[in-house]
């Protein structure tokens, strides 16, 4: 039997190995991707995006707990980022998720950054689509919120679950990153900490006026005067709700599978789950372009050939963007004009 | 693609809360370049070969300081050859009465190494096991 239609029965072992040649970008990936690809589309892609530290492991092992009791099966996906030194990691998220351990209904998987440019995100979107073709209901990829990663993350989750801290530094920061942007849901977790009154609602006001400020540019106030007469009237906006955990001990955690459901069935009935299909699967064509003419690409321009630019460039006959056009070129006349 | 980080799962059996040693092991491990899987204190043979499994690791290395080796080593062996992972390394580490020691490799243990041993051996013996059972490893898809 092939490992895709392994994976597909739900050997869990044939998946494992899967996502270790995923992760290692191995010649057969592709193969497996393409195989894997009509068997996808199925599961709730959910993502969860905070600084080291917040609780989001220790969130995810309550939420996952709840979900299991409504017999959801779910394939996490954890990343941590690789030592920037030695390419090694420590991957301790399932530290924090001990009460997953020894359940069929749930797949973990451990995935260190690499730190590969761009990499990352086509790596997470394909493993998850391997989860999803295994038949996990639910598939949640928790990320470390720093640079682009939450972005990436965006465009692969249909609900993205920002997790942030009691005390303003943290909300603060989160505002002026644009990661607030991206949250349809977010959660304000250790909130047996202080200050947790405070935070919330300094972020609703900083999500009242980020809504705002996308809808058009005219007065903050006289906008938020208008979605908030919207929200009445009109079903299809989503309102960014804000909740409060206690990840160690499951507070709020019920309120979080609420909005989470109810995130999901918004989606679906506005429509709004195909835009985000949409660019999802955009990100993932573009991704493998760019990938795939790189590597046309640097087959195609000999080493030498790539040499000889950057002594050129050493010895300031021409700038590198010269450069980068001349090659282009060059294999434009040598490879390409000759087809048509 | 030999230049793929190697991953390997850290884990500390048996019900002693002392995981020092094996945090140290982790830690070395990710200074030489590995993918160090880490599952912390109080974990089962079993909660260890599924992490194993899901994690897809190339070794397992496990950190006995409570004496239990004896009961929980050939636990973990039997378990590994249950789910078809009968080829994955598995390192002992803690303290091993020396006389313990040859019972382990018998069992199948691909390591052992006491409180004594530097961190970059434990390193390269890791490394060794896990290149000499490359061919082992069945990826044919
Ligand atoms: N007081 C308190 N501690 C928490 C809470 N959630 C998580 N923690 C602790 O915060 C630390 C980091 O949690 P972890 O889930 O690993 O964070 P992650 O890095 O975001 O995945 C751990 O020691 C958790 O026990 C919470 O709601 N309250
Ligand atoms: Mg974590």
């Amino acid at each position: 039997m092939s490992l895709t239609k392994q994976i597909i029965s739900g050997d869990r072992r044939a998946l494992a190995q899967a996502l270790t040649l995923i992760e290692n970008d191995d010649h057969s990936s592709q193969h497996i991707l393409t195989d894997v690809y009509r068997h996808t589309g199925c599961a709730h892609l959910i993502g969860i995006t905070g600084i080291p530290g917040v609780g989001k492991s220790t969130l995810i092992n309550s939420l996952a707990k709840l979900m299991r009791k409504s017999g959801d099966k779910l394939g996490l996906l954890a990343i941590d980022p690789s030592s920037q030194f030695s390419q090694g990691a420590i991957l301790g998220d399932r530290i924090r998720m001990k009460d997953l351990l020894g359940d069929e209904g749930i797949f973990i998987r451990s995935m260190a950054s690499r730190g590969v440019l761009g990499g990352l995100s086509s790596t997470t979107a394909a493993a998850v689509d391997l989860l999803d073709a295994a038949g996990f209901d639910r598939v949640i990829v928790e990320t470390v919120g720093v640079g682009q990663s939450e972005v990436d993350i965006a465009s692969n989750a249909q609900t993205s679950i920002v997790v942030l801290c009691p005390g303003l530094g943290d909300s603060i920061q989160a505002a002026k990153s644009g990661i607030l942007e991206i949250a349809d849901i977010i959660v304000i977790n250790k909130s047996d900490y202080p200050e947790v009154n405070l935070t919330k609602s300094y972020l609703r006001e900083m999500i009242d006026i980020g809504s705002a400020a996308q809808t058009s540019g005219s007065e903050t106030q006289n906008i938020i005067d208008d979605i908030n007469e919207k929200l009445d009237t009109d079903s299809s906006i989503w309102e960014v709700p804000i909740i409060t955990t206690v990840a160690t001990t499951g507070e709020g955690i019920g309120d979080l599978f609420e909005q989470l459901l109810a995130h999901y069935e918004h989606i679906k009935s506005t429509g709004e789950i195909i835009r985000r299909r949409h660019s999802r699967l955009r990100a993932i064509f573009e991704s493998q372009l760019r990938k795939q003419l790189y590597t046309k690409l640097s087959q195609m321009l000999s080493e030498d050939y790539c040499l000889r630019q950057l002594e050129v460039i050493m010895e300031r006959e021409t700038d590198p963007y010269t450069a980068a056009t001349n090659c282009i070129k060059h294999f434009e006349t040598n490879y390409i004009g000759d087809e048509d | 693609m030999s230049d793929n980080p190697i991953r390997i799962l850290i884990a500390k059996p048996g019900l002693d809360g002392h995981d020092r040693g094996a945090k140290i092991i982790a830690r070395a491990l990710r200074d030489a370049g590995l993918e160090v899987i880490y599952t912390g204190l109080r974990q089962s043979p079993m909660m260890i070969v599924e992490a194993a499994m899901q994690e897809d690791v190339k070794a397992i290395g496990v950190s006995i300081l409570s004496g239990a080796h004896q009961v929980l080593v050939p636990r973990i062996i039997n378990l590994l050859h249950e789910k078809g992972l009968g080829h994955v390394p598995l390192l002992v580490g803690g303290i091993i009465p020396e006389n313990d020691v040859d019972e382990l490799f018998q069992l199948g243990v691909a390591g052992v190494f006491g409180p004594g041993t530097s961190t970059s051996d434990i390193v390269s013996l890791v490394q060794d096991v896990v290149s000499s059972n490359k061919n082992k490893i069945n990826y044919s898809a």
